[in-house]
């Protein structure tokens, strides 16, 4: 898992106010949706990540496990960026 | 509501189990196969060849016949009789709301392709000039039009939220609230099975998490013994309202994922699956938090709506025992009083 892609996940988290809580306060494998991520929440999530990377989820990825966790997200992320990125 | 995607049947307790579309062939009497390879667009046709809806030009704006308004003023009326002994307080709205109350009922997050708003002229006599100047000029002369205060319901039950709020907190045991509209979706189509305008009677409860639960599990029966009175196939799924865009896929599997909406389904046309006659929506504290419901201790009240797409009922009905309701199995006509 990359330190780096990490790091931006949790950025934009925290800069956004997605979440109930302090991000620096949940681990990378926590649950996002208790941590106060809502249903309407996890879709401007969505598409500040697509923003800030220059991706586009497509449809398979669109379900709330992807968004479960930070690691769930870094997960779906590498798959989507070109390899020098999330090296 | 839709043609949303069903994953799941629905069982009592709300556990569910894979399940693939299956058709209801043999299931009531229903000449199900009848229906052979008709496409949505034949059926309006076939509406229409034989006087029941008139077309108006625009899809999904039909006018309806004596014969045709007859049928849903039996179907009104069954709904009145298979209710009756619910007790529900019976209240009426316009097909219109605040729009400042849609605002903020939260719909737009969801549904703003669906929503219609009323405008109106406001402007002086010159503007009015120019009004005509652009009808004239077959340009868009609707751009000189302001919102007015009111929106078109989408689903007849959101009128009765701030409604009730308005009453202070509600009484012990809650509420049980009849209602029925005219409701605007804005999604034109050739399918009969979807109208832009259409009429929807809902019972809504609020009150109390097991109050409301109880009424959830009450409907996932009722669902089907309704169905059986009027001699229609039918299954009842889990469903997912047609949530706007690609962020809406995940509203859609968060709303199916918490067992929040179930269908009862009927088939009518052929292409896309059946169609929901019956949806059960559960918002669980949503509205009361929403529009200040609270129970009689003071907590944000829990609610859910069942609602009946009378148009709906009527094609089903129509396709499933012909397109003269007087040659109906004698047990369909004796349940709709006729």
């Amino acid at each position: 898992m990359s330190d780096r892609l990490v790091n931006e996940i949790r950025a934009l988290l925290a800069r956004e106010g997605f979440l109930a809580v302090d991000v620096a306060a949940i681990g990378d494998r926590d649950d996002l949706y208790r941590a106060g991520l809502t249903s309407h929440a996890t879709v401007d999530l969505m598409l500040a990540l697509e923003d800030r990377f220059g991706v586009e989820f497509p449809g398979r990825l669109l379900t709330r496990r992807t968004f479960k966790s930070i690691e769930a997200l870094a997960t779906a992320l590498r798959e989507l960026l070109p390899a020098e990125v999330t090296g | 509501m839709s043609a949303p995607v069903r994953t799941a049947r629905v069982a009592g307790g709300g556990s569910a189990a894979p399940v693939a579309r299956r058709r209801a062939d043999g299931r009531g009497p229903g000449p199900v196969a009848r229906v052979g390879t008709d496409r949505a667009p034949d059926f309006l046709r076939e509406l229409s060849a034989a006087g029941l809806l008139l077309e108006t030009g625009v899809p999904g704006l039909y006018g309806r016949s004596a014969r045709f308004e007859a049928l849903i003023e039996a179907i009104d009326q069954f709904l009145t009789r298979f209710t009756a002994a619910d007790g529900a307080e019976r209240l009426r709205f316009p097909p219109a709301l605040p729009r400042r109350e849609l605002e903020r009922s939260g719909y737009l997050e969801g549904f703003p392709h669906l929503v219609g708003t009323v405008h109106a002229f406001t402007g002086d006599e010159r503007e009015h000039r120019a009004l005509l100047a652009d009808l004239e000029a077959g340009r868009d002369w609707t751009m000189r039009q302001r919102p007015t205060a009111v929106a078109l319901v989408p689903a007849a039950c959101y009128p009765v939220y701030p409604t009730l709020a308005a009453r202070g907190p509600l009484p012990e045991r809650g509420v049980l609230v009849d209602v029925a509209s005219w409701c605007f979706r804005h999604e034109p189509s050739r399918k009969p099975t979807r109208l832009q305008f259409f009429r929807m009677r809902e019972q809504v409860r609020i009150g109390e998490p097991e109050a409301v639960r109880a009424f959830r599990d009450d409907w996932l029966e009722r669902g089907r013994r309704l169905a059986g009175d009027l001699a229609l196939p039918f299954e009842i799924a889990s469903a997912h309202d047609p949530f706007f865009g690609r962020g809406g896929r995940i509203l859609a599997a968060s709303q199916e994922e918490q067992g929040l909406k179930f269908e009862l389904l009927v088939p009518i046309l052929e292409e896309g699956g059946p169609t929901a006659c019956l949806s059960f929506n559960w918002h669980r504290d949503r509205f009361g938090r929403t529009f200040g419901l609270r129970t009689a201790r003071g907590e944000p009240a829990h609610s859910a709506c069942v609602g009946f797409g009378l148009e709906r009922l009527a094609l089903a009905l129509l396709r499933h025992h012909g397109l003269d309701p007087e040659r109906w199995p004698r047990a369909v006509r004796a349940v709709l009083g006729s």
